[in-house]
C-alpha cells in the first residue's frame, strides 16, 4: 500500500464557492486507486468530488468525467496540457489549481 | 513526462500551452507575448489617439482587471500618453456589486489610476436591489442591461472621456459569431466582430468641446485574447480580481454557447480564434456592412454605424457590458433577444445609412422585419437572457418574453412596427430609435409603481 500523498489544492475564478469558499485546501489524497494504480489527476478530481466539494452543483465543477471545459487545472504552476492532464502521478507536495474562466465579476 | 522547455527562451520550463498555436512558453515569456499581442491589435486598428481620454469599463472581473492593467503597462511602456481612468457601474447589488468594487478599488490603487463609479442609484433612482424588490428576481436583468448601457456613457461623459474599453475577449465575440450565423443577423455579425463600435452621435459635438452621453465611442482591445489567456495572465501576474455570478442570476453561465464554444476549445483550442477570424471575414461580405473598416479605419463616422451603441448591450445582466467575458454567456443570450428586437426594428438600420442607402440592406433587413414585425417596437424590454436560459422554468416573467418570442414569429404584416429613426428620447436625451428610450420606458414603469410613501421597517418594528 502506498503512502498518503499531502497536496495543497486551491480553487479560484469562483469555483471556491463549491469548495466552502475556501481558496487553499490542503489535503492527504491515498497513494493508490482502487485499481492499485498510483494516484493520479483523474482520481485527484474524484477524490475532490466525493470529499471535499460540499456544494451539490458538481457539474460546475466535472462534466463527463473531467473536469468541466472551461475550467484550467495548474500543476505546480504549470497547465496540466504539459503534464499529462489527468494522467499525471501525483507527487507528494504537489501544488494543484483549478481556476473557472466561466465566471463572471 | 520529462519537462518541457519554454520555446521562447529556452531556459525555464514551459508552463502555458497556447491555445492559438499550441506554443509551449514560459510564464515570464507568455505575459511579454500577451501584452505584445494586445499592442498590436491596438496599434494596427489606431484604436487610441495619442493623449487620447479612455475609460476602462471595469467590473472588478478577471476580463477588465488584466484589460485595466496591460493598457497601464503598455502605455507606461509605450508612451502612448494616454489619459486612462477605471469606470465602473455600481447597480446596486449588496452582497455581489459591492465585493467586486472593493476589486475596482484595489485595482485602481494598485494601477493609480482614477477611478469613477456612477451607480443606477444616482442616475435612475433605483438600485437594482429595489427593482428586484419591485419586479422580482426574473426579468430584472433587462433593467441592469438597459440602465448599464446608458450609465458607462452617462459616466465617461461626467468625465469627458469619449472612448470607453470593455474586456470582451476572444471566446465572447467566437460565442456572438456563432450566435449571429445561427439566427443569419448580418449586421449584427458585423457588428459583433469590429474592434470598434461606436455610438453615432445624434447631436452635433458641443461647441466647447465636452463629451456628451450620445457620442461615446466603444472598443474592445481584448477581442483576440483567448479567455483562458486571460485568466492565465492574470494568474501569473497575481492580479487581484473578483469572479463570482450575480446572486440574481446565479449560474447564467451554463448556457448552451458558452458550452460549445468550450467544448470546441477542448477538441481544437485554435477553433475559437478561427471563428473570430471567419466573424470578421464573413461579416465583409455583409452588404453594405459597416464591418469592413470601421474598426480599423477608426473613423466610425463614416460608415454609418447603426445604433449599435442603443442595441449592443441592452438586455445585459450583471457584470457583462463593463466587464467581461465571464458572463459573456449570458450577454449572448441577452443578444439573442436583442436581436429579435433588432429585426422587428429592422428599418433602423437602413436609415441610419443615410448617405449609401443599399438596396441590398434594406431588402434583407425588411424581410427579417416583416418575418418577426409584430414585435411592438419599443420592446427593448428583451433582454431576458436568464429567464431564456433557464427556458423551462421561464414562466410568469413580468416581461413577457415567451409570448412575445411567440407572436414575434407570426408573420403578422399588419402589425409592422413604425419606421424609426435614430433620435433622441425626448425625455433624457438618450440615443433611441423611439421618442422614449427604453430606459426611461422601463422607469416609467418603475416609479407608477412606487409607493408614494416610502414604507420603513423601524430598527424596533
Amino acid at each position: 500500500m502506498a503512502d498518503p500523498i499531502p497536496l495543497t489544492v486551491e480553487f479560484t475564478g469562483g469555483l471556491e464557492m463549491l469548495f466552502s469558499d475556501q481558496r487553499k485546501h490542503k489535503i492527504s489524497i491515498p497513494g493508490q486507486d482502487e485499481d492499485g494504480s498510483a494516484s493520479n489527476v483523474a482520481y485527484l478530481i474524484h477524490w475532490l468530488c466525493d470529499n471535499l466539494m460540499k456544494d451539490p452543483r458538481k457539474e460546475m465543477f466535472v462534466l463527463d468525467d473531467s473536469v468541466r471545459p472551461g475550467v484550467l487545472v495548474l500543476i505546480n504552476d504549470s497547465d496540466w496540457e504539459l503534464e499529462g492532464e489527468a494522467n499525471y502521478e501525483l507527487q507528494p507536495n504537489d501544488n494543484v489549481v483549478f481556476v473557472s474562466t466561466l465566471h463572471g465579476g | 513526462m520529462p519537462p518541457h522547455q519554454c520555446e521562447i527562451c529556452k531556459i525555464t520550463r514551459a508552463q502555458v500551452l497556447r491555445p492559438k498555436n499550441g506554443q509551449r512558453i514560459c510564464s515570464a515569456c507568455f505575459i511579454a507575448l500577451f501584452e505584445s499581442e494586445v499592442a498590436v491589435t491596438i496599434t494596427s486598428t489606431n484604436l487610441f489617439q495619442p493623449g487620447e481620454r479612455v475609460a476602462i469599463g471595469a467590473s472588478g472581473g478577471k476580463d477588465s482587471t488584466v484589460l485595466a492593467s496591460v493598457l497601464k503597462t503598455l502605455n507606461d511602456r509605450h508612451g502612448w500618453n494616454l489619459d486612462l481612468v477605471l469606470l465602473s457601474v455600481d447597480e446596486g447589488i449588496q452582497g455581489y456589486r459591492d465585493h467586486s468594487l472593493e476589486a475596482v478599488k484595489r485595482n485602481s490603487a494598485d494601477l493609480d489610476l482614477p477611478l469613477k463609479i456612477v451607480s443606477y442609484e444616482e442616475l435612475y433612482g433605483w438600485s437594482m436591489d429595489q427593482v428586484v424588490a419591485q419586479v422580482g428576481k426574473k426579468g430584472n436583468c433587462t433593467y441592469c442591461g438597459v440602465f448599464r448601457r446608458q450609465a458607462l456613457d452617462r459616466g465617461a461623459a461626467m468625465l469627458n472621456v469619449g472612448h470607453v474599453v470593455t474586456g470582451h475577449n476572444a471566446d465572447d465575440v467566437a460565442e456572438t459569431v456563432l450566435m449571429n450565423l445561427l439566427r443569419g443577423d448580418l449586421p449584427r455579425l458585423s457588428r459583433a466582430t469590429s474592434i470598434i463600435t461606436s455610438t453615432p452621435s445624434a447631436a452635433p459635438p458641443k461647441d466647447d468641446g465636452a463629451v456628451s452621453f450620445t457620442n461615446v465611442k466603444r472598443s474592445k482591445p481584448l477581442m483576440y485574447a483567448y479567455e483562458k489567456e486571460i485568466v492565465l495572465y492574470a494568474h501569473h501576474k497575481k492580479l487581484d480580481y473578483f469572479s463570482t455570478e450575480c446572486i440574481y442570476s446565479p449560474e447564467a453561465f451554463r448556457g448552451s454557447a458558452r458550452t460549445l464554444i468550450k467544448n470546441l476549445e477542448r477538441i481544437r483550442p485554435e477553433s475559437i480564434l478561427d471563428v473570430v477570424r471567419s466573424g470578421v471575414d464573413m461579416a465583409k461580405l455583409v452588404p453594405g456592412a459597416d464591418g469592413k473598416c470601421k474598426g480599423a479605419c477608426g473613423d466610425s463616422k463614416a460608415a454609418g454605424s447603426t445604433n449599435a451603441a442603443e442595441e449592443e448591450a441592452e438586455g445585459g445582466c450583471g457584470s457583462s457590458n463593463t466587464n467581461s467575458g465571464g458572463d459573456s454567456m449570458v450577454e449572448m443570450e441577452k443578444k439573442l433577444q436583442q436581436d429579435e428586437r433588432t429585426e422587428a426594428n429592422g428599418p433602423e438600420t437602413e436609415v441610419t445609412l443615410p448617405a449609401n442607402p443599399k438596396e441590398t440592406v434594406s431588402i434583407g433587413v425588411r424581410h427579417s422585419h416583416e418575418a418577426y414585425s409584430s414585435l411592438p417596437p419599443d420592446d427593448g424590454i428583451y433582454g431576458q437572457n436568464h429567464e431564456k436560459n433557464g427556458a423551462s422554468k421561464a414562466t410568469a416573467v413580468p416581461i413577457r418574453t415567451k409570448q412575445e418570442k411567440k407572436s414575434g414569429r407570426k408573420p403578422t404584416r399588419d402589425a409592422a412596427a413604425p419606421k424609426q429613426r435614430l433620435g433622441q428620447c425626448e425625455r433624457c436625451g438618450y440615443l433611441s430609435s423611439q421618442s422614449v428610450c427604453k430606459a426611461c420606458v422601463l422607469l416609467e414603469g418603475l416609479n407608477k409603481a412606487r409607493p408614494r410613501t416610502g414604507v420603513e421597517v423601524g430598527g424596533g418594528g
